[in-house]
């Protein structure tokens, strides 16, 4: 369970994690309490564990900056919700295993209350009554984001073993 | 099968077999970076990973760029930290005053044929020396860097063809803002962009850089260009001529699709916050003799020498507008010491300008020229969105070089067609 909290087409990773902010990036948490703060000032005080940010199109657009899908998830965020992503943020996210999902955002609205099936590929709108499906990760993305990111991934395989996948 | 798209061609050769759109493959990474803003995260990421280690030292760079030199004693602090990683794996460091990541590897590193990851989403510009190259996040650049390799999907390929020849004050700036405008910011997502027709062939490398380097700005994954003649003379300026073979795509390849451009139609282009996308042409009404409180000259885009240069024949003789600043950050040493040579900086001083170090400045919003609140900026750079120059209440334009001198000499947003 977790609430949406509705964000609009092209978020950029400047209104993600700020250039003015730059001298965080080694500071995480301090990043984190700047999260997305161009585009909803409130989110970061407000968001709490297992809330769920929902995009529009082109969510992540622009730097291939690991910090802003890294402070999304680090604000206690469980997963991205978005009609499309932006390739680097997409990749960034399945590498920190912050599940990225591609649904009709259209259909989900601010507040709603969310649950995620990420095997079954449905994500559950319960203040709506309504499912929403949508399709499995590469199977490459599948691996890593199963094994809670690329660095775990990593650690247990010793090397990139996914050719052909 | 069809031929071979250049992407498919450069991808096949480093995986060591022939692959085609869709495919998913791991291919030898043959030049991997980062810079300032990333490296940090992707060292820790290294060190979580026990692979503190570069599987090519000569061929990893540490680029410190985005805060350069450092505003703030944490950004110094990474700096500290990029040096010692460099030194204790061997990898090769470009410090302070060198210039911006995607130029220096362009001068010094990228090579016809290469596979190029860069922990920066601007290392796409290496696409025009016929090179893969592509942006990456902290985390797969880390592995790139210890194990010399990556998986990648191998993307479709969306070609522009361009013919005709440019007019008078238009530029490739001009061609690529209005491609953007055409496919939007998301119109090549997962793509590859490749360019070639004959004006494109008529094109200088400086010129042909601008196009590889806003692939990202379309959502491209790539935006490769082939390796002709024109490759090999900017090779050899650099004295690396030995690095050159051609590549070209396939007579047969498979487009996703095909967009013919007239450079012939063009006409100056400007971008309007808060998208790349949201371009017209600078004669709108929505643009032009718009007020500008600062013309900024620099990026990975366009700072070369040629950039200044072409700023330069607008400006000579000429003073900035009262009321307006002009800052210029040179894009590369090289760039820096050609322009400062051949009496560029006289004609840029004397009309008012201020010219800092080699660097990313103010294009990312870290120092170098934050503009105001309500403040109007005319930038050559890449990015026009909300906050990306450091300062949420600003607004940033996006245009050529030239306009951006004809900005400069009016204190308004003007066509550079109709200077002198």
């Amino acid at each position: 369970m977790g609430r949406a909290w509705k964000f609009g087409d092209n978020i950029s990773t400047d209104l993600i994690a700020a250039g003015r902010y730059y001298h965080l990036r080694s500071n995480l948490p301090e990043l984190a309490k700047h999260v997305l703060e161009d585009a909803r000032p409130e989110f970061a005080g407000q968001v709490k564990p297992g809330d769920i940010v929902v995009g529009g199109r082109n969510f992540g657009k622009g730097s291939s900056r690991e910090h802003a899908p890294v402070i999304i998830k680090l604000a206690g965020t469980r997963a991205v919700l978005a009609k499309s992503f932006a390739r680097i943020f997409y990749r960034n996210c399945i590498n920190i295993g912050l599940p990225a999902i591609v649904v009709d955002t259209d259909k989900i609205a601010e507040g709603d209350d969310l649950d995620i099936d990420l095997e079954k590929g449905i994500v559950h709108d319960r203040t709506r009554g309504i499912d929403l499906t949508f399709p499995p990760l590469p199977k490459v993305m599948a691996r890593i984001l199963e094994e809670g990111g690329l660095v775990e991934y990593i650690k247990h395989h010793g090397d990139l073993v996914v050719a052909g996948t | 099968m069809p031929g071979q798209t250049l992407v498919e061609k450069l991808l096949s050769r480093a995986s060591g077999h022939p692959v085609h759109a869709g495919d998913i493959t791991i291919a030898k990474v043959d030049l991997a970076y980062v810079q300032d803003g990333t490296g940090p995260l992707t060292f820790r990421m290294m060190e979580q990973m026990d692979l503190v280690k570069a599987a090519n030292p000569q061929r990893s760079v540490v680029f410190i760029d985005h805060s350069s030199p450092p505003p703030r004693r944490e950004l110094a602090s990474d700096h500290v930290y990029l040096r010692e990683f460099a030194a204790k794996t061997g990898m090769v460091l470009s410090d302070v005053g060198q210039g911006v990541c995607h130029q220096v590897a362009f001068e010094k590193f990228v090579r016809p044929g290469d596979v190029v990851v860069g922990a920066d989403s601007h290392s796409v510009m290496g696409g025009a020396m016929g090179a893969f190259a592509t942006g990456m996040g902290s985390t797969d650049v880390a592995v790139a860097l210890a194990l010399g390799k990556t998986w990648l999907r191998v993307p479709e390929t969306l070609k522009f063809e361009v013919s005709g020849t440019f007019p008078r004050g238009v530029y490739s700036k001009d061609l690529i803002l209005r491609v953007l405008g055409d496919i939007k910011t998301d119109g090549a997502t997962y793509k590859s962009m490749e360019w070639g027709g004959p004006a494109w062939a008529s094109m200088p490398m400086t010129e042909r850089m601008v196009l590889s380097n806003m692939a990202i700005e379309g959502g491209g994954k790539c935006g490769p260009q082939p390796s002709d003649q024109e490759t090999k003379r900017y090779l050899k300026e650099h004295g690396r001529e030995a690095d050159w073979k051609e590549i070209r795509p396939d007579e047969d390849a498979a487009y996703e699709s095909v967009h013919p451009y007239d450079a012939g139609d063009l006409e100056p282009m400007v971008a309007r916050p808060p998208q790349e996308d949201n371009v017209v042409p600078v004669t709108d009404p929505s643009v032009k003799g718009l007020r500008i409180e600062q013309v900024y000259l620099g990026s990975c885009t366009n700072a070369r020498y040629e950039d200044m240069k072409v700023f330069c024949d607008y400006m000579k003789g000429e003073k900035v507008a009262k009321g307006t600043r002009l800052i210029v950050v040179p894009a590369s040493k090289e760039a820096y010491t050609r322009a400062m040579k051949e009496g560029l900086f006289e004609i840029l001083l004397d009309a008012g300008a201020t010219i800092n170090s080699p660097g990313c400045g103010a294009c990312p919003g870290v120092h170098l020229g934050i503009p105001g609140d309500g403040e109007h900026v005319l930038s050559t750079t890449n990015r026009n969105y909300v906050g990306r120059m450091g300062n949420p209440a600003a607004f940033t334009y996006l245009a050529s070089p030239a306009t951006a001198a004809a900005t400069a000499i009016y204190g308004v947003i003007s066509d550079p067609r109709e200077v002198k």
